[in-house]
C-alpha cells in the first residue's frame, strides 16, 4: 500500500490533460484582463477622472457607460475569472491528488465546453448593453433573458465538470479502499461538493422566477423572495472561492517554502466545518431586509461568527506551516523566521501577500456579519473595498502565485521574467493596500456603492481626499494586474522551452503526521452530508417555506 | 506564549507519540519517519498551541457576540423586521403610501415618516423635523430595488417592491441629514437622495 501510494504521489499529468487544465486558464486570464480594464475607469471616476467619453467605441453612453462597464468589470472578474480558474486548477488537485486521469475525460470536455458557450451567451447582451444590471442581477430590473440562459449554462457546465470529479473519485474508492483520500483530492471535492449545494438558490431564482419572467410567461417577480434565493447562494460562492486559495496555502506553499503541511487532520475539518457552515448564514447579507424577520437574521449572524473558527484555523496552520518551513531554512525568533522565507519565489511571495491582506478582509467581513454593526456598513464604498480584500485579494492573488508555476507546468517552459512576476504582486499589493483603505474609509463616512460618485449631487468635500486615493489605489492595481498577465503570457507564448531535467514540479506538501493516521470520520462523505443537509434545512427551512408560501409574483419587470 | 518558535520541539513531540503504533507496521524501514504506516487513531490529534488558539478563537468570537447582543437588547439597536407586504402596483391608492410624507405622532416629539421610492427620486424629497424628536422611518417601493442609508445614523435599510421597511431614529442635533439611495436602481441612480433637516424645537415643525 505505501508502494501505491507512493506511485500516486509521483504521478505527473499527461500533456493531454495539462492542455485541458490550461484552457481553462486562457478562459480565466482573459476574463480577468478585461473586466479588470473597467477597474480604473470606475477608480479614476471617483476621483472626477471621466475616461468614459473615450470609451463610446464600446460602451452604452452617458451614464450608461459607467454602469455597463461596472456589470462587466463584476460578472468577468468576480463570476468567470474565478469560476473558469478554479474549475481548472481543480481538474489538476483531482488529477494529482488521486494519482490517475480522470474517468471520463469526455464528461469534462462536455462541461468546459457548456461553460464557455454560457460565456458567449452572457457576453452578447452584456457588450450590447442589453444587460447592465451588475452582478447581482435583483429583479425586477430586468436583463435580455441571454443573460440569465448564459449564467445557467456557465453554472451547469461547472456541475458537469463536478460529476466528472465525483466518477472519477468513485473509481478511485474502489480501487484504494482503505486509503485516506489525499488532502489535495478532498480539498477539491469539498470545494466543488459546496458549489453544487450552494449554486441550488440562485438556480431556482433563474429557472423559477426570473427567465419565466423575462420571457413574459408570468407577470412578474418577488424581488424579496428572489433575494433569499440569490444569498442562499451568495455567500457560500464567497467560499467556493476561497477554498482552492486555501487548498494551495494549507498543501501547496507548505512546500513552496521547503515545509510540510502542519496538520493534515485539523485541515480537514476546517474543509467539513466550511461545507456544513458556508450555507446556512446567507441572511448576514440580508440584515437591512423587510421582509425577514430579525430572529432568523439573528440565527444566520450567529452561525456566520462559527464559520470564522475554520477561518481561524486555517491562519493558525498556514502560519505553522510556514514557520515549519522557515525554521528548516535557518529561520529563526518569534518573528524574524519570517525573513528566512523564500521571498525571491513570485508564486510564493504573491500567496504571502494574498494572506496578508486577508487578514484585513477577515477582520473586516466579522465586521459585516456582525448584525446590527451591519446598520452602519451595509451597502456602503466599504463593501466593495471588503469584497476586494477577498476575492480581489486572498483569493485573486493567490491564483497569480499558482499561476507562476502552474502556467510553466502545463507549458513545459521556465517562468519568463520571475523579477518582473515578483513586482506585479507588490504593486498589486500596495495598490490594493492604497485603494482598500480608502473605499473602508470612504464608506464608514457614508459613501455609497455602486455610484459614479464622482457625478452624484450629495457627495461632500470631506470625501474628496479619500476618493482620489480611490483613483490612485485602483490605478496601480491596475498596472500591477496587467503585469500579471503579460508574465504568464509571454510565457506561454515564449519558444524556450526546459533543458533535459528541468521543469517544475506540482508542489504537494507532505503532512508532518501520516495521512493514514487521520481519523477515518474525517474521510467519510455520507455523515459531513447529512449533517449539512440539516443544518441548511433547519436555518433557512421554515423561511424559505414561509416566503415561498407567502410568495406574491406582483412585481413587474423594469429595463436598467 | 514563549518567546522561542516551538516548532522543532512539538516535531520531537509528535515523533514519539507515532513511535509505538509504527514499529508493528511492515513497510515502517523503507519509509522515512513522517510517513509511517501507523493505525488510525479515531480521536483528532491537536497541537497544544492550535489548541489553544482555536480557545481563543472560539472566545474572541463569544465575546463579539455578547457585544453585539447587548447593543441590540440594551441599546435597542435592531436590524429591520419583517413588516408586512403591500402591493407595488396600487401604492397611488393605497394610504398610508398614496399620500406619502410625514405624520405627526406626538406632537414635537415622535414622527412617522412614510416614504415611497421610485427612480430616481423618493417621494417625499425634503422633511423637516424639530430637534430632539423621534422619528419612525417607513418605506417601499414603486418599481425597482432601492436602498435608503441616512448620514449619522442607524437608519439603513433596503427598499423592495412588495415590502415595508421600518427603522427609528432621534435627532438630537440640529442639522441636515442626506438619506442617499444605496442600491443601485437605474442609470441615473447616482442623482436618488433626499434631506432630513433637524430645526431648533423653537421652530416647530
Amino acid at each position: 500500500m505505501l508502494q501505491d501510494r507512493a506511485k500516486q504521489a509521483e504521478y505527473e499529468l499527461e500533456q493531454r490533460d495539462r492542455n485541458f487544465v490550461g484552457y481553462h486558464l486562457i478562459v480565466a486570464i482573459a476574463a480577468l484582463a478585461v473586466g479588470s480594464t473597467f477597474g480604473p475607469l470606475q477608480a479614476l471616476e471617483h476621483a472626477g477622472i471621466d475616461l468614459y467619453p473615450q470609451m463610446e467605441w464600446l460602451l452604452q453612453s452617458g451614464q450608461g457607460a459607467y454602469y455597463q462597464g461596472l456589470t462587466i468589470h463584476g460578472v468577468l472578474n468576480a463570476l468567470v475569472w474565478t469560476t473558469f480558474f478554479i474549475t481548472g486548477f481543480l481538474t489538476l488537485t483531482m488529477i494529482k491528488g488521486l494519482g490517475r486521469r480522470l474517468r471520463y475525460p469526455v464528461i469534462n470536455w462536455v462541461g468546459f465546453l457548456t461553460m464557455v458557450v454560457g460565456l458567449v451567451i452572457t457576453a452578447i447582451p452584456l457588450l450590447a448593453g442589453n444587460a447592465t444590471v451588475l452582478f447581482t442581477f435583483y429583479p425586477p430590473m430586468q436583463p435580455s433573458s441571454l443573460f440569465y440562459i448564459g449564467l445557467t449554462l456557465v453554472v451547469v457546465g461547472s456541475w458537469i465538470e463536478g460529476l466528472g470529479f465525483y466518477l472519477t473519485y468513485y473509481q478511485w474508492r474502489q480501487e484504494n479502499p482503505d486509503t485516506r483520500t489525499p488532502f489535495i483530492a478532498f480539498a477539491s471535492l469539498i470545494t466543488m461538493v459546496l458549489w453544487q449545494v450552494a449554486t441550488i438558490g440562485v438556480a431556482a431564482e433563474i429557472l423559477g422566477m426570473l427567465l419565466p419572467a423575462s420571457l413574459g410567461w408570468t407577470s412578474g417577480m418577488d424581488p424579496q423572495l428572489a433575494r433569499t434565493l440569490f444569498w442562499f447562494t451568495g455567500h457560500p460562492l464567497v467560499y467556493f472561492w476561497l477554498l482552492p486559495a486555501y487548498l494551495s496555502w494549507y498543501a501547496m506553499l507548505p512546500k513552496q517554502v521547503d515545509g510540510k503541511m502542519f496538520s493534515d487532520q485539523l485541515a480537514r475539518l476546517a474543509f467539513w466545518l466550511f461545507l456544513l457552515l458556508s450555507v446556512p448564514l446567507g441572511f448576514h447579507h440580508q440584515f437591512v431586509d423587510p421582509g425577514i424577520p430579525n430572529g432568523w437574521k439573528y440565527i444566520h449572524f450567529a452561525l456566520t461568527y462559527a464559520v470564522a473558527i475554520p477561518s481561524f484555523m486555517t491562519l493558525f496552520t498556514v502560519v505553522a506551516s510556514l514557520e515549519y518551513g522557515a525554521v528548516k531554512r535557518g529561520g529563526s525568533g518569534l518573528f524574524r523566521w519570517m525573513l528566512a522565507l523564500p521571498w525571491t519565489k513570485p508564486s510564493v511571495v504573491a500567496q504571502l501577500l494574498a494572506g496578508l491582506l486577508f487578514i484585513f478582509g477577515g477582520i473586516g467581513g466579522i465586521m459585516n456579519a456582525s448584525y446590527n454593526v451591519n446598520l452602519a456598513l451595509h451597502n456602503t464604498a466599504w463593501v466593495p473595498g471588503h469584497f476586494h480584500l477577498t476575492v480581489a485579494s486572498a483569493v485573486t492573488m493567490t491564483f497569480f502565485g499558482i499561476s507562476y508555476w502552474l502556467v510553466p507546468y502545463i507549458v513545459g517552459k521556465p517562468l519568463w521574467a520571475p523579477k518582473l512576476a515578483l513586482a506585479s504582486s507588490w504593486i498589486y499589493f500596495v495598490g490594493m493596500l492604497v485603494f482598500s483603505n480608502a473605499m473602508h474609509t470612504v464608506g464608514l463616512l457614508g459613501a455609497p456603492r455602486r455610484v459614479p460618485l464622482g457625478l452624484a449631487p450629495y457627495v461632500p468635500s470631506e470625501w474628496s481626499g479619500h476618493l482620489w486615493r480611490v483613483g490612485i489605489g485602483g490605478t496601480i492595481m491596475y498596472v500591477g494586474l496587467m503585469l500579471y498577465v503579460v508574465v504568464v503570457l509571454v510565457t506561454a507564448l515564449r519558444r524556450k522551452k526546459f533543458a533535459e531535467g528541468e521543469g517544475v514540479e506540482i508542489p504537494v506538501a507532505e503532512s508532518r503526521r501520516d495521512v493514514q493516521a487521520t481519523p477515518l470520520w474525517l474521510d467519510r462523505w455520507v455523515p459531513w452530508l447529512t449533517a449539512t443537509a440539516i443544518l441548511i434545512l433547519l436555518a433557512y427551512g421554515p423561511q424559505l417555506y414561509e416566503q415561498l408560501t407567502n410568495a406574491q409574483l406582483n412585481s413587474p419587470s423594469f429595463p436598467p | 506564549m514563549s518567546d522561542d518558535p516551538e516548532t522543532p520541539n512539538v516535531e520531537e513531540e509528535d515523533a514519539a507519540a507515532e513511535e509505538p503504533p509504527a514499529a508493528s507496521s511492515e513497510g515502517a524501514d523503507e519509509a522515512s519517519t513522517d510517513s509511517v504506516e501507523i493505525e488510525p487513531d479515531e480521536h483528532l490529534h491537536v497541537d497544544p498551541y492550535e489548541r489553544n488558539w482555536i480557545r481563543i478563537s472560539v472566545l474572541t468570537m463569544v465575546v463579539f457576540a455578547v457585544a453585539v447582543t447587548a447593543a441590540g437588547l440594551a441599546l435597542g439597536i435592531q436590524v429591520p423586521t419583517d413588516e408586512g407586504r403591500v402591493d407595488p402596483n396600487t401604492l397611488a391608492t393605497t394610504p398610508p403610501w398614496s399620500e406619502p410624507g410625514l405624520r405627526e405622532v406626538v406632537p414635537g416629539e415622535e414622527y412617522d415618516l412614510y416614504i415611497v421610492a421610485r427612480r430616481f427620486a423618493f417621494a417625499p424629497n425634503e422633511v423637516e423635523i424639530p430637534q430632539g424628536a423621534k422619528v419612525n422611518f417607513y418605506a417601499t417601493s414603486g418599481d425597482v430595488q432601492h436602498g435608503l442609508k441616512l448620514a449619522d445614523t442607524n437608519v439603513n435599510f433596503m427598499i423592495i417592491p412588495g415590502q415595508v421597511s421600518k427603522l427609528s431614529a432621534v435627532f438630537d442635533e440640529v442639522g441636515e441629514y442626506d438619506y442617499i439611495c444605496h442600491e443601485y436602481c437605474g442609470l441615473a441612480h447616482a442623482v436618488m437622495f433626499g434631506q432630513l433637516r433637524v430645526v431648533p424645537a423653537e421652530g416647530g415643525a
